[in-house]
């Protein structure tokens, strides 16, 4: 088939959208710009490490049931697995966040990536409340009461039921991760596409040798 | 662990700091503590093999 022809059928205007937007060599790079060779440039993919060991476990736990998760052994050891997992997404995902803000990652061209990142935090922050509240206990309990009151008071009381488990669960398991994965699948195609974002440049001094300058821009 | 336990006790109510308008656990406040010192070792600690570039 001709590229005239692939242009007409909506199969052949999607894959050469995606892959004029999207080469194969800047989807799948092997190799990064020297500045990525940071430990403050690990922690985004830290969080998507810890974001499976979270989905995995919460596949596990979903497929067992509370009954499972409360009473039996191994059943707490996943529990604690996922509890623990999210505790490292989020701090991760804090640490990813300051050393993007203060890196200005939103340069270049790059907005979308910040905002989907930012958004990403949000619902992340949704899915965790969901998740304490599906926990079948006095703790779940406790969290509905204190947010019930904040959610009725911000008139979304009738569509976000804290107290009504299945709802809750339906939002924590299906929902709200589907929400995360795709932002996430999102967020990493736009960093492949723009490129991870460069250090702001080094202040250049006044009469510096040209030799110290060389050496600085390594 | 009876020892890690005893060293945390998690089944008393938590410790809180309260200061004016501010009021957080002691948890909280240790794990944001943890993120600032992880946030500052990630920039000031040097990356493995990072000297061998050309």
């Amino acid at each position: 088939m001709s590229t005239e022809q692939a242009s007409r059928s909506w199969t052949g205007w999607i894959r050469q959208r995606a892959v004029r937007a999207l080469p194969p060599e800047k989807l799948l790079p092997d190799r990064q710009p020297a500045y990525v060779a940071s430990w403050i440039y690990v922690f985004g993919v830290a969080t998507i490490a810890a974001l499976i060991v979270i989905v995995a476990s919460g596949v596990i736990l979903g497929l067992k049931g509370p009954a499972w998760w409360h009473v039996s052994s191994v059943g707490r050891f996943f529990n604690s697995v996922h509890l623990w997992a999210v505790e490292v997404f989020f701090f991760v995902m804090v640490v990813h966040l300051w050393g993007k803000f203060f890196m200005g990652a939103w340069r270049g061209g790059r907005s979308r990536t910040w905002v989907t990142g930012a958004v990403i935090f949000l619902v992340a922050i949704g899915t965790a409340f969901t998740g304490y509240l599906s926990q079948q206990n006095f703790d779940s309990q406790w969290i509905a009461s204190e947010g019930k009151d904040g959610l009725n008071a911000v008139g979304v009381g009738a569509y976000f039921n804290v107290a009504d488990f299945g709802q809750m669960y339906t939002f924590h398991i299906f929902l709200l991760p589907a929400v995360v994965v795709a932002l996430v699948v999102w967020h990493v195609l736009l960093v492949r596409r723009h490129g991870v974002v460069p250090p702001y440049p080094a202040r250049r001094r006044e009469a510096a040798p040209a030799t110290d300058q060389g050496a600085r821009s390594k | 662990m009876p020892g890690f336990a005893s060293l945390i006790d998690l089944n008393s109510p938590a410790h809180y700091v309260h200061w004016h308008f501010f009021q957080m656990s002691v948890a909280n406040i240790l794990v944001i503590a943890l993120m600032i010192l992880v946030f500052i070792a990630a920039i000031l600690l040097p990356f493995p093999g990072r000297g061998r570039e050309s």
